[in-house]
């Protein structure tokens, strides 16, 4: 079964991915997305990429919930910091946190956190020492960034990945 | 009746927003001050257009406007990319 | 107006409501491009418009044409999906090109390429 399934996860995305696109639930369009499903994920085994092992489904369905509200809140954070402000930006600075997270899959999807939560960007991440630059619009305490990233993010994308 | 003039004025301010938002990123886009800012304003320009297709699209009923926005999503993220490949690229060269 | 006759009166209200946030949102990101003072700190503005902004309108837009259409029309997830994963690779190439602009240029406001761990926060 594994040598037509290479990446059932990834064939099962592609295959609704289709099915959206095309907004039919027709057999026609089943078989044909499955086919392509199927073929799109053997070029992607032909590339060998490292497999992600998700450990805990429920951890990362409680870490998206976690991620959403932080994105509204920050959404309004910003809002203020642009409205209401004089001189909005004044705080904004960049800052280094040292990260124990080395699974490069839990470093991407803490990436793509980072950066679409408003008013945090993610910079470049030294992968010898370890440490995260990032680029903070309101840095007023650096240590509770640090907190926040690492006890909020960080420990639960670890518990997902590694 | 009342809800559908409701509806009627919502869409229109908020496709003026969505105008005058617009403007605020063609301003970063002109007006610079670095080639950083310029293609961070084409950027914003692209989501903003993609959403004022959307609310085109809520206006008319039309499902035709989804398809152009997903092109714009898809090319503003190809060319901001581009672009920023050529930013650091281009000054290795020189 | 044709789409909004065949509409419940509710609907429409969530509808506009849904959108006039979302444009709102989408504004305020695009008026802090304006007011914020320089690159690193405008880079922050835009993901207002790719988060809340477009989340907000996507659903406006869903909420419409499910009831229009009389059946579950998600496909704004695609676009919600897409440029949720593509806004975070854009931003990043583009303040790695800036920082790299500004290093080789030495600029003093930017963190060092080899003493980025021993960094005090600049104001």
């Amino acid at each position: 079964m594994s040598w037509l399934l290479p990446y059932p996860l990834l064939s099962a995305v592609l295959l609704v991915l289709w099915l959206l696109l095309n907004q039919s639930m027709s057999p026609g369009h089943l078989m044909l997305g499955s086919v392509l499903a199927v073929l799109a994920s053997w070029a992607m085994a032909a590339l060998r990429p490292e497999k992600p092992r998700i450990r805990r489904p429920g951890a990362a369905l409680r870490l998206l919930g976690m991620v959403v509200t932080d994105i509204l809140r920050s959404n309004l954070a910003v809002g203020q910091i642009i409205l209401r402000s004089r001189e909005p930006g004044m705080n904004a600075g960049f800052m280094t946190i040292p990260l124990d997270l080395r699974d490069r899959h839990g470093l991407a999807v803490l990436s793509i956190i980072i950066t679409s939560t408003p008013g945090t960007i993610w910079v470049n991440y030294d992968a010898a020492k370890g440490t995260l630059l990032l680029h903070v619009l309101d840095l007023v305490d650096e240590t509770v960034w640090i907190r926040t990233i690492k006890d909020r993010y960080e420990r639960r994308l670890m518990e997902i990945f590694e | 009746m009342s809800a559908i003039v409701i509806f009627g004025w919502a869409i229109t301010s908020a496709q003026i927003m969505l105008g005058m938002a617009m403007c605020c990123a063609t301003y970063r886009l002109v007006v610079g001050p670095r080639a950083q800012d310029r293609i961070l304003g084409l950027d914003t320009l692209y989501v903003n257009a993609m959403l004022m297709l959307v609310t085109f699209g809520i206006r008319t009923g039309s499902s035709l406007y989804f398809e152009a926005a997903l092109i714009i999503g898809l090319l503003g993220f190809v060319a901001t990319v581009a672009l920023a490949k050529f930013l650091m690229r281009g000054e290795v060269i020189e | 107006m044709s789409a909004a006759a065949n509409l419940p009166a509710w609907a429409a209200l969530l509808t506009a409501v849904l959108v006039l946030v979302g444009a709102a949102v989408t504004l305020i990101g695009s008026l802090g491009l304006l007011r914020l003072g320089n690159f690193y700190a405008r880079v922050h503005a835009p993901t207002l418009g790719t988060t809340a902004g477009m989340a907000s309108i996507l659903a406006g837009s869903a909420l419409c044409f499910s009831l229009l259409e009389a059946r579950p029309v998600v496909h704004e997830i695609l676009i919600a999906v897409f440029v949720t994963l593509t806004t975070p690779v854009t931003l990043m190439l583009l303040v790695r090109a800036a920082l790299y602009r500004d290093r080789t240029e030495g600029s003093r406001d930017v963190p060092a390429a080899e003493a980025a761990e021993e960094l005090t926060p600049r104001r």
